[in-house]
């Protein structure tokens, strides 16, 4: 029962993780694009912005995914 | 597997994420801990060695490249070293620059050169296998050993209230002690009855940020190597590099990306904390 429990738990993790920073990371790549569409000459400074972001918004997922792994693997 | 097969998945992993800890024993004496419950009941007083060890040996071998560097720096043709060490201080000359403005400030500047490239070395230690080194030490006698600094918390949230407190420091000599409590109190909501709540919403977002600061680099280092343990864990040697290596090539981005990251927001807090000349 607690085993079948951390599974469940993990799947939400893994499964929500992955959607809210699906969506941030879809809505930031679109808004880049569009920026670079109307100002190609910005392409370089806007890189660098949208990598930092894109740093930040990677944490929470991949954070879920270390602890929803331990939890599935070493607990 | 590595080791063989007398370990069960989860102790490998368990094993190879634990710190080798210098500490005293519940019968008083003095010694390093054996198994993690040891380490558990060690306390406060207690001291991860190869964390230790690691971090203040990669942060000599910055300092080393980095003098060595300046010594043999000749306006003429440069040479390797010389042309790495310009490029990572011009690098972070740009971001300060574009970040913090042309402020005053001697210390920001090799603070943030200091973070970016030990926090990269730090990271970078994440590329050697996991079994190398912890086998290497274990065939010595030592039972635990893990390489890379930072995914230990005690890393990362080390540097990152060192930065708080930095921020706190400025925040006192630029503003005075009157003008940083004046805008803990009146940033949100300008309004007198709003005091209260907008001294707990500053209090929160000021204690907020060291947490964020430090357990981002924290998780997304440890999130990699729990994941290059479980490959270790799952796999036969002979098909780990199948999933490790195309894992490996997608951390190459995630390293420096992770310590250049750590070194934006330390400027960021620390430029926030000059703000000075605000109307509301």
């Amino acid at each position: 029962m607690e085993q079948s429990l951390i599974f469940v738990a993990a799947a939400f993790m893994l499964g929500l993780g992955a959607i809210g920073s699906g969506i941030g990371i879809g809505v930031l790549g679109s808004k880049y694009l569009e920026g670079v569409a109307r100002q190609p000459e910005l392409q370089g400074t806007l890189q660098t912005q949208l990598f930092i972001v894109l740093g930040l918004v990677d944490a929470i997922p991949i954070i879920a995914v270390a602890i929803s792994l331990y939890l599935i693997f070493a607990v | 597997m590595a080791s063989g097969g007398e370990q069960t998945t989860s102790e490998y992993i368990r094993h190879h994420l634990q710190n080798l800890v210098y500490g005293q024993h519940s019968d008083g004496s003095w010694g390093f801990a054996g198994s993690a419950e040891e380490a558990e009941q060690m306390g406060f007083w207690a001291i991860h060695v190869d964390t230790m060890f690691w971090s203040i040996s990669l942060g000599m071998v910055f300092l080393w490249t980095f003098i060595a560097g300046a010594k043999r720096a000749t306006s003429g043709v440069p040479g390797g070293l010389q042309n790495f060490c310009e490029m990572a201080v011009e690098f972070v000359d740009d971001t300060v620059r574009g970040v913090f403005g042309n402020r005053q400030n001697d210390l920001i500047a090799p603070l943030s050169l200091t973070i970016v490239i030990w926090v990269f070395l730090m990271n970078l230690m994440d590329l050697v296998p996991v079994d190398f080194v912890p086998q290497a030490f274990h065939a010595m006698g030592v039972p635990y050993w893990k390489i890379v600094p930072t995914t230990d918390p005690n890393v990362t949230l080390g540097m990152s209230v060192s930065v708080f407190f930095l921020v706190l420091f400025y925040n006192f000599r630029i503003k005075g002690p009157i003008g940083f409590g004046k805008r803990m109190v009146t940033h949100p909501i300008p309004h007198w009855s709003m005091y209260p709540f907008n001294f707990v919403l500053e209090t929160v977002d000021m204690l907020a940020k060291p947490l964020s600061h430090g357990l981002r680099l924290f998780g997304n280092l440890y999130a990699a190597e729990v994941i290059f343990i479980l490959i270790a864990a799952m796999l036969p040697f002979y098909l780990q590099w199948t999933l490790s290596l195309p894992w490996a090539i997608f951390h190459i981005l995630v390293i420096p990306l992770q310590s250049f990251i750590f070194m934006v927001l330390t400027i960021v807090y620390l430029a926030q904390a000059h703000e000075t000349d605000e109307h509301h």
